[in-house]
């Protein structure tokens, strides 16, 4: 731990202060030093997506950001936007429509779908494709996934409209 | 609710299913979409140690001299150790099995000692605090190699000119022949002979999570928890016992949540077992996790074939005989416990399955080669099977110029020749495969896609449709692995409990990987005992508190796992009732459970809600007469007996579009008509059936692990090796025939390989139909842009 850097950051709404390595993944510190075990590491080398969480209002590679990068930043993961509420209505569709079955991917892939209905706009169905192709899901054969973040950005649209 | 003791299948009654046939969610979905399932590297221990392992630069190579010295004084490093060392406390293994005849492979150590037999091999293992300093010691491990000569590819194998291991004569791990008679005499009187040879890319699992152990050993016990990414963990618990000198009750193995499995989790790999053994020899817990390069080093792999198969047809388009010689490489060992021959054997027994010819011939080879090892992953050998099968019908339908719905109608095994033996050898007890083809006409609209194809080709648009029929093993009896002397149990329990609260909780050894198995036992239970979902919870995936039972492997989770649930369901709601009758003074014949509740059968009015029939059994047993115990548990087991498997079939199409400038194929649509016997969740069902496809798909178009010649692996990493994204892959559209298996009352047949099975054979018709025109034509999965344009000659 020699060369330790004290790095600050925001995590799910709480200061955390720690020396971390130069070389530890943003994952591995959110896993290994806070615990936070909903960001997967699936492949280390950005092409999964399993990892992926929120700095500063982006979606990020948790395994291509190092944690001391994210000094100073706020840091969304899994559980954070599960307890906030704010990923529950994919949550819940993903549920109604099976959108999921090992689970392992669901985190990261959650946060990509998030990032895509936060947007606001209306979207086909190739354009979900298009914006979760980044997300590997290795059970589901995407189709339960694409139906259920259409529905969610259906529901959402007719809510902004009302 | 179900309350009936008749089969659900039972002619002539129109029994209430319950929950049995109903879409609903999973309960145990909520705790992974909030990113709070217990994924084993999820799981934090006191003195947990990490382990790395040193592996074979090399595809073949003797281990000269390893020296441990600077690893030794790493930051962190708790040990290292060789694979002698850890031999003292691992017996090493030979992975044959006995209805294999003729099955040979070396002797397994969990760390090679003398030679490395292909690239990753493990053979020297660090433990430190962390996984950060086991790998930075690992990577100060000396090694002196002497390389060895290479075999990497299956003909030469086959040839034997070079002998991989010396103690054998060849490189022949197992051969089967299989002859009917009639054979040659068939393709004399045939009108028209087809010949294709396919090659079948080396894929594997890619499973998101990688493999995953964390051993526990207590040296005060002498006992040993793993918690373990495993399929089959009564399997795993039978093997750390006699592997390490452990007694078996002091073993308890722990699957909890599995970030996928598709077969590549139900194996014994040599870093797991040095992990186990780590933790025996450090006396404190150990963790190894697969990252995504050794995933792609040292998970089974899978596949590689070269299939040659002729048919003998009339010119009305009967087909005559079937005739197969298939060659198949599995790297230097066999597999342990189920062996890398049944893939090959599944090949033989399951090509030309769908068809009526009566005359079968085979050759089928398995061969060991200095590169990884392969066995069994999702749909072994079907994929395989179907899609030689598929390919040659196809192509003696486009030489008899027939269509190639009408060719298939032609030679199905009819829906009323039931229970049919196959000239394989194989049984069938009932299976749909013209109800099948029609509802997948009708569904695709078989006859305007077929105009529409015709028009599109004008305008220079190429578009192909393909079919593939198939056959699936399902819900396997002892004969898969039992019977040749693998530990292996084909039998699953269940154990039901009522709860004081009114509460039913199902234990069950059959695990869950994703699929919904703990859902739809929820639902099978609920039915049968005659309470409401939400009073169900399931437990499965630990030897410590589970039946005996398989695991989840074969498709036969539901099929044999829910078999034993509604059994122990149906007793356990004899039970309630006794203790009803004995509470309520009414004969138990007149009560049933009902929405929680205890009934009058005939006026369902309310008597006693569960919650009380237990508090009074449990509380206050004192009020019952004193000859009397209650028995609010009960366990019930199922074996599948009847046949050695229990078949389903299906039959996918393909639509694609194939650009004749870049070879790129658009998947523009894909069916599939299963009859998986009694759908317990269709959701479910079609959600497992589209995953698999697209795994099916990845075969035909994306993945495959290239090797250099020199045994390395080119493609080891994700991003090089391709998988199937959202954004490449099309709508799926499911149906189903049901014919419930008359073997068990639940009448389920598995579901979980069908996709995988057939969708590689469907693609590359459809692909094949697309360049018909071209007069092209491709044989070697995946069918890259590459392989296209040079089967179009243009490149």
């Amino acid at each position: 731990m020699e060369h330790a850097v004290e790095t600050t950051l925001t995590v799910n709404g709480k200061q955390v202060r720690r020396r971390i390595e130069p070389r530890m993944h943003l994952v591995d510190f959110l896993r290994e030093e806070l615990g936070l075990t909903g960001s997967h590491i699936g492949c280390e080398h950005g092409v999964c997506g399993a990892c992926t969480v929120r700095v500063n209002g982006q979606i990020v590679r948790g395994c291509l950001m190092l944690a001391v990068q994210a000094d100073g930043c706020t840091v969304e993961t899994i559980e954070g936007l599960s307890d906030s509420k704010e990923l529950a209505a994919l949550q819940k569709a993903f549920h109604e429509k099976n959108a999921l079955q090992c689970g392992f991917c669901t985190p990261g892939m959650l946060m990509a779908a998030q990032d895509l209905v936060s947007h606001g706009k209306k979207v086909s169905r190739d354009e979900i494709r298009a914006h979760i192709s980044g997300n590997y899901c290795r059970c589901t054969g995407y189709q339960a996934i694409v139906d259920a973040i259409e529905e969610v950005i259906q529901t959402e649209a007719v809510r902004g409209q009302g | 609710m179900a309350k009936a003791e008749l089969p659900l299948h039972a002619p002539g009654t129109q029994l209430d299913k319950g929950y049995i046939g109903q879409s609903v969610p999973r309960p145990n979905a909520q705790r992974l979409l909030q990113g709070r399932g217990a994924f084993t590297d999820d799981l934090r221990f006191p003195r947990l140690a990490h382990a790395a392992f040193f592996r074979s630069p090399y595809a073949h190579a003797k281990i000269k001299k390893l020296d441990f010295s600077k690893a030794l004084k790493s930051e962190g490093v708790i040990g290292v150790f060789d694979g002698r060392a850890v031999a003292e406390y691992c017996k090493p293994w030979v992975a044959v099995l006995a209805h294999l005849k003729g099955i040979k492979s070396p002797e397994q150590h969990a760390l090679a000692i003398e030679r490395a037999c292909s690239q990753g091999e493990p053979v020297a293992a660090v433990v430190a605090e962390s996984r950060t300093q086991a790998e930075d010691a690992v990577g100060l491990i000396e090694a002196e190699w002497e390389e060895l000569p290479v075999v990497v590819d299956m003909e030469e194998a086959l040839k034997g000119r070079t002998v991989i291991h010396p103690q054998f004569e060849d490189n022949i791990c197992f051969r089967r022949e299989h002859d009917t008679g009639g054979v040659n005499e068939a393709f004399e009187q045939a009108d028209v002979v087809v010949e294709e040879t396919f090659h079948f890319g080396r894929h594997t699992g890619v499973c998101l999570e990688g493999r995953a152990i964390l051993a526990d050993y207590n040296a005060a016990e002498h006992s040993l928890t793993v918690y373990h990414a495993t399929q089959a963990p009564h399997m795993m618990q039978d093997i750390f016992s006699r592997h390490l000198g452990i007694p078996e009750a002091n073993v308890r193995v722990i699957a909890k949540d599995i970030g996928g499995a598709f077969g590549i989790k139900v194996h014994v790999y040599p870093d797991e077992m040095a992990t186990a053994a780590l933790s025996v020899m450090l006396r404190r817990p150990v963790k190894f996790i697969a990252d995504r390069l050794e995933s792609f080093l040292s998970d089974i792999h899978a596949r590689e074939h070269r299939a040659k198969v002729r048919i003998a047809c009339t010119k009305e388009g009967q087909i005559l005989a079937f005739d197969l010689d298939d060659l198949t490489a599995i790297g230097p060992y066999s597999v342990y416990p189920r062996t890398s021959g049944i893939e090959g054997n599944q090949v033989v027994n399951l090509t030309g399955g769908p068809y009526k010819h009566q005359k079968y011939r085979a050759k089928m080879n398995v061969v060991f080669t200095n590169k990884n090892v392969t066995c069994q992953y999702r749909a072994v050998g079907h994929p395989i099977a179907v899609a030689l099968t598929e390919g040659i019908v196809d192509l003696a339908a486009q030489r008899l110029g027939m269509d190639p719905a009408d060719f298939r109608k032609l030679n199905l095994i009819a829906d009323d020749a039931y229970p049919y033996t196959f000239p394989s050898g194989i049984k069938f007890e009932q299976l749909s495969h013209h109800k099948a083809l029609d509802l997948l006409l009708r569904t695709m609209k078989y006859s305007a896609l077929r105009e529409e194809q015709a028009e599109l080709r004008k305008k220079k648009i190429y578009r192909g449709i393909g079919l593939a029929a198939m056959i699936e093993v399902t819900n396997p009896s002892p004969a898969f692995y039992g019977v040749g002397g693998a530990r292996i149990s084909a039998q699953d329990g269940a154990t039901l409990r009522l709860e004081p609260t009114g509460m039913v909780t199902v234990l069950c050894s059959v695990t869950e990987q994703g699929q919904g198995t703990e859902a739809i036992f929820a639902q099978i239970a609920a039915s049968a005992v005659g309470v409401s979902l939400e009073k169900i919870r399931v437990i499965t995936g630990d030897t410590g508190v589970t039946p005996y039972g398989g695991g989840t492997w074969a498709s036969r989770g539901a099929g044999i796992g829910g078999e034993a649930v509604l059994l122990a369901g149906r007793a356990l709601r004899a039970n309630i009732l006794e203790v009803a009758s004995q509470i309520l003074k009414i004969e138990k014949a007149e009560l049933d459970i009902l929405n929680n509740e205890v009934v009058k059968k005939l006026t369902l009015e309310s008597k006693m809600p569960l919650a009380e029939l237990g508090r009074v059994a449990y509380f206050r047993p004192d009020t019952l007469p004193v000859d009397y115990q209650s028995e609010l548990t009960v366990t019930r087991h199922y074996t599948p007996r009847q046949y050695g498997f229990t078949f389903t079939n299906g039959i996918q199409a393909s639509h694609v579009e194939v650009d004749a400038d870049t070879g790129f194929v658009k998947l523009l649509k894909h069916w599939c008509v299963e009859d998986s016997g009694t759908v317990i969740n269709p959701m479910l069902v079609d959600e497992q059936i589209r995953g698999g496809i697209v795994q099916g798909i990845g075969a035909a178009l994306f993945e495959e692990c290239l090797y250099g010649p020199d045994g390395q692996l080119l493609n080891g990493n994700m991003a090089d090796y391709l998988v199937p994204m959202s954004g490449e892959m099309p709508d799926i559209v499911c149906a189903h025939i049901e014919t419930p298996t008359r073997q068990s009352q639940l009448g389920a047949k598995g579901v979980g390989e069908a996709g995988t099975a057939g969708a590689p054979g469907a693609v590359m018709n459809a692909v094949n139909d697309a360049l018909a025109p071209l007069g092209a034509r491709v044989t070697a999965m995946p069918f890259t842009p590459e392989r296209i344009l040079k089967a179009l000659g243009k490149v």
